[in-house]
């Protein structure tokens, strides 16, 4: 007795296939334009005078990175309202993912503009640069030339993880396999889409973010 | 109605750890040796085994690990069998940690010099007896800091097999919360416990790595 495939039960539901992918779209899209604004301040305030802040960053990127993502968002869903803190699944799952993702991209952020050698700093401000200028062209962009293709890999990993976002009942493309699954019991042909549904976004958002790149570090446009 | 005292929570969760640690083990040992298999895959130069491994690593790194999860849960049932949420995990993680060894391996073994490999053929030693005596001791000097990095991954993936009712620490953690409806402190002790498992190995890796980096 075998089992045989039927990916045509799928096919029916995939207007609320689509509305999943657009959810996750969203999600994440905001929560890397938020993450890489976290990302920048916290991978500042490691480099900052200032001791506590310091000691701040580095406590949030060390704890954020060695937690469950899962866990991160079951704290902030479930757990925060008992300070009152009361969020729907979409704020907290876009909180999760931004808090997330913060804490990846400070550490990625501060790798390169540690790498930045001291001296080019000095030699920009022995040219009558401004202190924000070197921040901006000497600092940041260099620095965010060279890790770009980290963070770009991780913003990629950022997207797949938020399929997890579907445990607390955020809508996304995980939560609409759910939904069809639970209709049609065609768990694994379900699956299988969306997996696919998945790939083709990573790619997708891989090749815009290569793009980007070329667009934003013009100068190594060959 | 029972209560729970903190103690009885925190004596649970850290019953509970025991699966995660098992899990984590199983993956890590499992996905090892198929990370292995599919490094040396990869740098065969038989271009058809080097181009299978890639799609693979390919699928596994460009897909979320919840799908795949799904997927060795529901695609074993397929068969007839009656799938224990212990081997759909253990399957599942070690798929996605083969694959993520296999890519940080293939850039270690890469990163030997060209000289080394021509040296070693100019020996007569065959590609198996080239990797086990020359290539691979050498890489493995360069993956261990990344290999132990990885590590944390597999630890926080297992966190996933809850969603699939496997009775890990964040099951554990669920299951606890809806008895005692303190959900504020039950996942900060599971944070604080996942924490206590991967911080050690975040933070050998990176001293790993800087002394690597020191002796050059």
């Amino acid at each position: 007795m075998g089992y045989r495939l039927n990916f045509g039960d799928v096919i029916g539901y995939s207007s609320l296939l689509a509305w999943g992918a657009w959810y996750t779209i969203q999600l994440t899209a905001l929560s890397t334009v938020l993450g890489l604004l976290v990302g920048t301040l916290g991978a500042l305030a490691r480099n900052s005078r200032h001791r506590p802040l310091r000691l701040f960053s580095a406590s949030y990127v060390e704890f954020i990175r060695n937690t469950p993502f899962l866990i991160q968002l079951f704290f902030i869903f479930f757990g925060l309202p008992s300070l009152g803190l009361r969020l729907t699944a979409g704020e907290a799952a876009l909180l999760t993912m931004v808090v997330n993702l913060g804490a990846y991209a400070t550490e990625i952020i501060r790798a390169g503009i540690e790498a930045i050698h001291r001296g080019q700093v000095e030699a920009g401000l022995s040219l009558g640069m401004t202190r924000w200028q070197v921040f901006r062209h000497i600092i940041f962009l260099p620095a965010l030339e060279k890790i770009y293709p980290a963070l770009a890999s991780q913003l990629v990993f950022s997207m797949l993880g938020s399929s997890i976002v579907s445990q607390i009942s955020a809508e996304d493309l995980t939560f609409a396999a759910n939904f069809i699954q639970s209709r049609n019991f065609r768990s694994f042909e379900t699956y299988f889409i969306i997996t696919a549904v998945y790939l083709a976004m990573a790619v997708g958002f891989r090749n815009l973010l290569d793009r980007i790149g070329a667009r934003v570090f013009v100068w190594r446009r060959p | 109605m029972i209560e729970f005292s903190f103690w009885d929570i925190l004596r649970n969760l850290l019953l509970a750890t025991r699966w995660t640690v098992v899990l984590s083990l199983l993956a890590f040992a499992a996905g090892g040796t198929l990370g292995l298999g599919l490094t040396l895959m990869r740098v065969s130069g038989v271009p058809a085994l080097a181009w299978a491994a890639r799609l693979f690593i390919e699928l596994m790194q460009g897909t979320p690990l919840l799908m795949q999860l799904f997927l060795c849960f529901f695609g074993i049932a397929l068969l007839g069998i009656e799938v224990p949420p212990l081997a759909a995990a253990g399957a599942a993680l070690t798929l996605f940690t083969s694959a993520f060894l296999a890519d940080i391996w293939r850039g270690c073994v890469e990163a030997i010099p060209r000289g080394q490999w021509e040296a070693s053929t100019a020996q007569g030693l065959a590609f198996l007896a080239q990797m086990r005596y020359v290539i691979l001791p050498q890489a493995l000097r360069i993956a261990i800091p990344p290999t132990v990095g990885f590590s944390v991954q597999v630890i926080k993936g297992t966190a996933l097999a809850s969603i699939i009712g496997f009775v890990e620490l964040t099951k554990a953690a669920t299951m606890i919360t809806n008895a005692t409806f303190q959900p504020f402190l039950v996942y900060g002790l599971v944070a604080v416990i996942y924490f206590g498992l991967c911080y050690p190995l975040s933070w050998q890796a990176s001293r790993l790595e800087r002394r690597l980096a020191e002796k050059g």
